[in-house]
């Protein structure tokens, strides 16, 4: 083996008394991209800053082409190339500027500079825009010109945190080509790439991976390692449509069983380590498939070797009486900003007891059709009604009928869980009876009793969002809306919230997602694509993979589907 | 040569940021025009036309005579009124300043040889003690100037004791704007100076670019000389503005040097974005760093420099406290250039505690940022 890029050894480190990293040691070699994988709070920020010498750690040592970061920084930077997770490029310069900063930093000659960067603007396809400021570029473009900008130097570390997050799916697929391309050109030299994801997929294709969770290495291993366990463990069950969800409960509660998931008409599962394969009627299915494992599967039964989990079902909220009356109903809804079109003639329904997915990159208008649902901005044209109300008309009553969970924690940090869910109450006007009612059944069905007393923002971030999710549905409203509800939590985190999610459908609450995240989407019932302000299809997931089926591509992911789907729209207006 | 390099790039990064971005062109030329206007115009301890009411039970020739020349000051807006009653209301509503109170017996005593001398009484609404001091000032002085020439035509007796001659220096004309705008220069060139700094670099960190910066091979001084530098540069500008404003608008002389201006300035504004980049590298957000920008540079820059108040006249802890701050000296070397000249006694000592606190301000910066993030 060659000599490695880089070592870390005992590495700690933590902010503000919170542990962000427990003492870890690996090296990152050459010639490979390493990939960087765990949920948010998982310390991968922090070990690539560690790496760039950016922080200096506690305890333990960081080596860069054997310079010591820690004494003799200066001395490695120049063989670092590093992107951080925000765009750090200047806003108000143009491409071609920002790329000429970098090459006076890196001190590149005039030749090599115009040859480097010529290549690196056809690289990315930025060759048309080197005169637009870096500020207008659309989010897959700034993440393209941040990568150019640290590949200018012909860096021997590239590293990058998560370049791919919020970018759209076509975009993300190019970054991962364009680095895969330069590394390939800059194997000979030595290079080498830390490429820090909580995508998947992206971690299945790493030449090695650095599991991290909560502080901690959980595998220092290639990819393919992670799937071998599984073999012989992962299954397709079918189960009758209408039943799918409580089957799926009911086999996560088997104690042969590690994970249960809806997964289109079938259910997924993942068994224990050593468990014999079970009977399909006993889990509630009616026939039992063999699966391919795939990368996710095996981050959970890395987890699950460490602290095993629990599927304990948990109280089903009670269900509510039915209604034939669509939960949401939206036409031909528009809202302009100026002469931008956020939102451009949107339609769609939602039935009560489906769980909706509004499914798109950044700036799609996801956002902007939420807060017009939520009353909290005047369509330009276009009606909206929800739970039979207008919303132009009667804003309050609408809103009255909705829960909502924003993306970032949105409770009172300072506050405990028990003076949130008050708080909440409170706003969402219970009185004092139904209040203390409310609350004490939000600490059973969301399992917060024993976190009752703590302040909210020491929450980790799973029961953070337990708590939110607690609080959105205090008043039994009959419409939920979840914004990037599990972006960034693990996988095992997210599994347990999208049961819970799918027991309320069952009860007969609509559920309306947006998501970013094609991983989200595959939780849905049904899903509407959009893009650029506009909904480009609407479908079962099952439906929309349907519809990019082909002869290159005979099982597409519900990625593959969306890149089919948007390829029809010109570049240019995606970039808008 | 390669360290020429880098500077370049990121001088002219930052040339082309502060050409795009209004903000800075804001905070270096609208800033001072803005505050010139306000604190030139709207601070003035000058008390014109104070109006004073004049009560006199018999209004013979010789109260009509002082009544005339009391409406003769530009200083004094006398007003006749017939008895006590009436004036202690306008007093109390706040429409007259003053009470001036001539005896029945005024005119008899003044004209009379020998004797007591004639009385007049003057109440004062002294809740504000200046303009209380001035009206005080101004009525006796209007008084004097009248019994001087009741002296002169009636041939009263010559009262005896002092004549005193007096002769103001270096603004004769006692205009407050003339002591007032040199200082409020010094508080444009503090808080544009520490603005400019303290917003655009803690910009930096808010969008992510430092930790890009931080991250690539420009050392931490490149960093902050190309910064400084582009700064120097416009807070020079927004500086000589301020000066022509005053010399143009608000008419004061200009006795000094560019000779003892340059240095002065120049030395000021490295302490003010010094203390800006200090201020942002720590707070590293722009809602703080322009809060403690505006807590650190407005304050003691209106209170402690002797742009408002007289320095020799506050207790003398106070007045040790001043000579932390840095605007103290530059007021005082503005208020000699502008009114007395090349004084260098004044000048020197002023000019070394300047390049202290540039010196303080460059030292704790550089001892800050560290080119790391924790």
């Amino acid at each position: 083996m060659s000599r490695p890029l880089a070592r870390f050894t005992g590495l700690r480190h933590s902010f503000k008394g919170r542990k962000a990293l427990l003492g870890i040691s690996a090296e990152i070699q050459p010639g490979i991209i390493t990939g960087l994988v765990g949920p948010d709070g998982a310390g991968k920020t922090t070990l690539l800053r560690l790496l760039a010498g950016l922080l200096r750690p506690e305890a333990g040592q960081v080596e860069v082409m054997g310079f010591d970061m820690l004494r003799n920084a200066a001395a490695a930077h120049p063989f670092i190339g590093y992107m951080p997770q925000r765009f750090g490029l200047y806003e108000d310069l143009s491409v071609a500027e920002n790329l000429d900063l970098f090459a006076d930093l890196h001190g590149l000659d005039r030749d090599t500079r115009a040859v480097r960067t010529e290549r690196l603007l056809h690289f990315t396809g930025l060759t048309r825009f080197t005169a637009r400021l870096a500020g207008q570029l659309s989010g897959g473009m700034k993440q393209k010109l941040g990568l150019a900008c640290a590949l200018l130097a012909r860096p021997r570390l590239l590293l990058l945190d998560e370049p791919s997050v919020g970018v759209d799916p076509a975009s993300r697929r190019e970054l991962w080509a364009i680095v895969a391309a330069m590394l390939d050109e800059g194997r000979a030299d030595g290079m080498g790439v830390v490429w820090a994801t909580a995508y998947q997929d992206e971690a299945a294709r790493c030449g090695r991976v650095l599991l991290l969770h909560q502080g901690a290495l959980l595998a220092d291993a290639p990819p393919e390692t992670f799937l071998a366990p599984l073999q012989g463990r992962v299954f397709r069950l079918d189960a009758q449509a209408a039943t799918r969800r409580a089957a799926a409960q009911r086999a996560g509660a088997d104690k042969a069983v590690l994970d249960a998931v809806v997964e289109g008409a079938a259910i997924r599962i993942v068994l224990q380590r050593d468990a014999a394969v079970p009977d399909a009627a006993a889990l509630g299915g009616t026939a039992l498939r063999p699966a391919a494992p795939r990368f996710e599967d095996g981050f959970l039964d890395a987890i699950a070797a460490k602290e095993p989990q629990t599927n304990a079902p948990f109280l089903a909220p009670p269900a509510r009486p039915a209604s034939a009356q669509p939960a949401i109903e939206v036409a031909g809804l528009v809202r302009r900003f100026g002469d931008f079109t956020a939102v451009d003639h949107v339609s769609f329904t939602v039935a009560p007891g489906e769980i909706f997915g509004l499914l798109g990159p950044n700036g799609a208008g996801k956002s902007t059709t939420f807060r017009m649902l939520c009353g909290l901005l005047r369509p330009s044209a276009g009606s909206a009604r929800v739970a039979g109300q207008d919303l132009l008309q009667a804003p309050a009553e609408a809103r009255a009928r909705i829960g909502y969970m924003a993306q970032r924690f949105s409770l009172y940090a300072e506050l405990s869980a028990r003076e949130n869910l008050r708080f909440f109450a409170r706003v969402y006007g219970l009185d004092r009876a139904q209040r203390e009612l409310a609350i004490a059944q939000a600490f059973d069905r969301f399992e917060l009793r024993e976190v009752a007393d703590t302040v909210s923002g020491d929450l980790p971030l799973g029961v953070k969002q337990r708590l939110a999710l607690a609080a959105a549905l205090l008043h039994g409203p009959d419409i939920l809306f979840l914004d990037e509800p599990t972006s960034g939590v693990d996988p095992l985190a997210r599994r347990a919230f999208w049961r819970r999610i799918g027991a309320l459908a069952d009860a007969g609450v609509a559920v309306l997602v947006t998501s970013h995240f094609m991983d989200e989407a595959e939780y849905c019932d049904r899903l509407a694509i959009v893009n650029a302000g506009r909904l480009i299809a609407t479908g079962t997931p099952a439906e929309l993979r349907e519809r990019a089926r082909s002869a290159e591509l005979p099982d597409p992911t519900l990625e593959d589907a969306f890149i089919a789907l948007v390829g029809q729209v010109p570049p240019e207006r995606l970039a808008a | 040569m390669s360290a020429a390099q880098r500077l370049r790039g990121l001088a002219r990064k930052e040339i082309k940021q502060i050409l795009r971005d209004p903000s800075a062109i804001l905070i270096a030329f609208l800033l001072p025009i803005v505050l010139m206007l306000v604190n030139g115009f709207g601070i003035s301890f000058d008390a014109r036309q104070v109006s004073l009411a004049v009560v006199a039970t018999a209004p013979d020739e010789t109260v009509r005579g002082m009544l005339q020349a009391l409406q003769a000051s530009p200083y004094l807006d006398p007003l006749l009124l017939p008895n006590m009653p009436a004036a202690e209301a306008a007093l109390a509503r706040g429409a007259v300043r003053g009470i001036l109170v001539a005896r029945e017996d005024f005119a008899p005593h003044l004209h009379r040889r020998g004797g007591a001398p004639a009385g007049l009484a003057l109440d004062i609404n002294a809740t504000d003690p200046n303009t209380a001091r001035l009206l005080e000032g101004y009525t006796s002085g209007a008084l004097a100037a009248w019994m001087g020439g009741e002296v002169r035509e009636r041939r009263l007796p010559q009262p005896g004791g002092v004549d005193l001659q007096h002769r103001y220096w270096f603004n004769p004309e006692l205009r407050s704007a003339d002591a007032i705008v040199p200082g409020v220069i010094a508080l444009v060139m503090t808080m544009s100076g520490t603005l400019l700094t303290a917003l655009i670099v803690a910009r930096e960190w808010e969008r992510g670019t430092m930790e890009s910066m931080l991250a690539s091979p420009a050392k931490m001084g490149e960093l902050i000389l190309a910064k400084l530098g582009c700064y120097f540069v416009l807070g020079i500008g927004s500086m000589a503005l301020s000066v022509a404003m005053a010399v143009t608008l608000f008419q004061l002389p200009f006795r000094g040097s560019l000779l003892a201006l340059a240095p002065a300035a120049s030395l000021f504004m490295i302490f003010a974005l010094g203390l800006g980049l200090l201020i942002s590298t720590v707070a590293r957000n722009q809602f703080v760093a322009s809060q403690v920008a505006f807590l650190t540079t407005m304050m003691p820059a209106m209170m402690l420099s002797g742009m408002l108040f007289d320095i020799a006249s506050m207790p003398w802890w106070l007045q040790w406290l001043t000579y932390a701050v840095p605007a103290r000296y530059l007021v005082s070397i503005l208020q000699t250039q502008f009114l007395a000249g090349d004084v260098w006694p004044v000048l020197l000592p002023n000019l070394a505690g300047l390049a202290a606190a540039a010196a303080l301000a460059m030292v704790a910066t550089l001892a800050v940022t560290r080119r790391r993030l924790d």
